[in-house]
């Protein structure tokens, strides 16, 4: 979900689109897999990690796969424009790992229906694309017990992008999960109107911690907010890649995407010839998400506890959206006893009792 | 006065200065007759170059310098094409804010990850130590990086500059009237050129306040537009270098105020503010281009026109 990364866009336009080298047919005829990338492979965030979902494809598949990337496209023409030349090259498999890419992912699989497609976080699929997505809400309620534990002014606060279903589910998840052990807990929520934007994520985060919040969590892209939780000697939890070089003393743990088992096993299932369409929303249990290592200056039992929550998840005897909820005005939106759907979670656009202020119209 | 208050005062003063900087040299630029729409592209390479420096050799004042002199070199680029190719200077402007992000995302490849511990700031230990009005004027005049001051001291100077000296005078002849200026014998592109140089060393000044004070890490494109408002402060403030000072930090502090109040539970919609900068300058352009004496009386009557010598 990368809308707002059209600066980012051109500038990898103008350092030069760069195709990676396709290589030439081997002998034994390799899977040629490509990715399409909408930033850098080194912007320490999104593309980073997908990069390396590729980069593990390529060390477990050896040379039966042949794979390649091409960064930095733009979401719109361009894009079809790449993905058109990644189908008629012979690539078999293509990932396009980002929202903005579904359209042009689905017109360019009608035109070469043998060509297997995966387009992330989209929910348009055909016979030959399927979709994936993490549930990044599981990681979040990990970082909530945590937060909830760790804060002393039993305040949260929260630099939000934009109030979309993804953003607020992930702000509710942390919510209840740190009001669950500590009822006190209020989050505090700043909206920044950017992915990316490291000054406006910087100050967005001091104005929280003047307002008296002491453990800061992040829905934004640069690690600029751990490195103001760093300064200002206060905890923090890192977002999609570790960030723990940013605030080595702030940094509790961090929730990491990890798309390299995902990729490998479509991958394995394309060369199977196993391969079907679908739509895979994976979490702790796919190893889709995981956390980064815990900070040490977290006491033992609350590590404890958070494993316990992470373990709980993957067996499913903890949902991190289970009832009684509560919305801000305290009537119950779930029953107790009950868990969300995974409707209402995609669509989610209400804040749970506990966060501060409304979501921006 | 709320505890909040004093840190929301620094803060203010931190996400105002880069845009003083860049608006500074603007300004000049602009005075010059000369447009420059490429001030984001020199901030990001100003950025990205001091914070290297910074990096590389652990000198405060060498990546400040460093920042300096490589928007110095993207602005040289955009006046020997402008100046003396006499390529289209809208245009060109543009082309260097794409070429400096690329660039500066190809120079930063290894600086991703990487920390830089900040500048010195002055202390005053004695005069923060009275009592009630202490904090407030630490916190006000005392206790910033050596960059706040010099970006208070450089629009003094380009104000007096540009109304007090000679070479001001000049300056900004050439930037009503070029074909005048030069008809008495000034050299028209070499005067402009040190303007568009200033302007380039200011903005890479104002893109390394960013990777060196205010958020000392390097991410690419992490000037994240602030050039662009730097431009339209330049005609938000009808190119005065006090006004541009003023619009700074209006600006700086209702992104500042902005952040705060959503925390307090003030509601004031977030994209509101982020277009309240541009905004005002079609309102200024509105109320200033009314009256086409005030328009003559503000604007460079030069402004974006090629001079090429006849005769």
């Amino acid at each position: 979900m990368k809308l707002g990364k059209k600066l980012g866009l051109l500038s990898g336009l103008a350092a030069g689109v760069m195709l990676a080298a396709t290589g030439l047919a081997q002998a034994a005829d390799p899977l040629k897999v490509g990715f399409v990338y909408v930033g850098p492979v080194g912007d320490h965030g999104w593309t980073y990690e997908h990069n390396q979902g590729r980069i593990a494809v390529e060390k477990a598949l050896g040379d039966k796969v042949k794979t390649s990337f091409v960064e930095s496209v733009p979401e719109g023409a361009d894009a079809t424009r790449v993905i058109t030349r990644l189908a008629s090259t012979g690539h078999g498999l293509i990932f396009t790992t980002s929202f903005g890419y579904m359209n042009p992912t689905v017109r360019v699989a009608k035109r070469f229906p043998k060509v297997k497609f995966e387009h992330a976080t989209g929910f348009k699929r055909a016979d030959n694309v399927a979709t994936y997505s993490a549930r990044f809400y599981e990681g979040r309620h990990v970082v909530g017990l945590i937060a909830g534990k760790m804060t002393k002014s039993n305040v949260l606060g929260y630099v939000a992008s934009f109030p979309i279903p993804e953003v607020i589910r992930g702000i509710n998840a942390v919510a209840i999960a740190a009001r669950s052990v500590n009822p006190k807990v209020t989050v505090k929520v700043v909206w920044v109107s950017s992915w990316f934007d490291p000054g406006k994520e910087a100050d967005a985060a001091k104005a929280l911690i003047d307002q008296g919040a002491d453990v800061m969590l992040q829905h934004t892209d640069s690690p600029a907010p751990v490195q103001a939780a760093q300064g200002r000697g206060i905890w923090a939890i890192g977002q999609a890649s570790d960030m723990k070089a940013f605030g080595p003393k702030s940094h509790l743990t961090a929730i990491i995407d990890d798309w390299a088992p995902y990729y490998i096993e479509r991958t394995k299932a394309v060369l199977d010839g196993t391969w079907k369409s679908g739509d895979v929303w994976g979490g702790f249990k796919s190893g889709m998400v995981k956390l980064s290592s815990y900070n040490s200056a977290i006491p033992a039992d609350v590590v404890a506890m958070a494993e316990k929550a992470r373990k709980g998840i993957i067996d499913g005897s903890v949902h991190p959206f289970a009832g009684p909820i509560k919305d801000q005005s305290g009537k119950i939106i779930l029953k107790a006893g009950e868990v969300m759907d995974d409707k209402t979670m995609l669509g989610m656009n209400f804040y749970v009792e506990g966060v501060e202020g409304k979501i921006p119209q | 006065m709320p505890e909040w208050f004093i840190p929301f005062l620094l803060s203010v003063v931190t996400a105002s200065t880069p845009f003083v900087f860049a608006g500074i040299g603007e300004l000049v630029v602009e005075k010059s007759g000369v447009l420059n729409l490429g001030v984001e592209g020199m901030m990001i390479v100003g950025a990205v170059s001091a914070f290297a420096a910074g990096v590389t050799t652990g000198s405060g004042p060498l990546a400040v310098f460093t920042g300096a002199f490589a928007g110095a070199a993207m602005a040289l680029i955009f006046g020997v094409l402008t100046l003396y190719l006499l390529s289209n200077q809208v245009a060109t402007g543009l082309a260097l804010t794409l070429f400096g992000l690329g660039l500066s995302a190809l120079m930063g490849h290894g600086m991703v990850g990487k920390t830089f511990p900040g500048l010195p700031h002055l202390e005053f230990p004695l005069l923060e130590q009275i009592p009630v009005v202490g904090p407030l004027i630490g916190t006000l005049l005392l206790g910033h990086d050596v960059l706040v001051y010099f970006s208070v001291v450089l629009v003094i100077a380009v104000g007096w500059f540009l109304n007090k000296s000679r070479a001001g005078m000049v300056l900004r002849a050439v930037g009503e009237n070029h074909n005048a200026a030069h008809s008495i014998g000034y050299p028209v592109n070499l005067v402009r050129l040190l303007a568009v140089l200033f302007g380039g060393a200011m903005a890479g000044l104002g893109g390394a306040y960013l990777s060196l004070v205010h958020t000392p890490l390097w991410v690419e494109n992490m000037t994240a537009g602030r050039g662009w408002i730097a431009l339209a402060l330049v005609v938000f403030a009808s190119w005065r270098p006090a006004r541009v000072f003023v619009g700074a930090y209006l600006f700086g502090g209702l992104t500042i105020m902005q952040l705060h109040a959503q925390g307090l539970g003030i509601e004031i919609p977030p994209q509101v503010l982020a277009m309240a900068p541009y905004l005002a300058t079609i309102v200024v352009l509105v109320i200033i281009s009314r009256d086409s004496a005030l328009v003559r009386l503000n604007a460079p009557a030069c402004l974006g026109k090629s001079f090429h010598a006849t005769g």
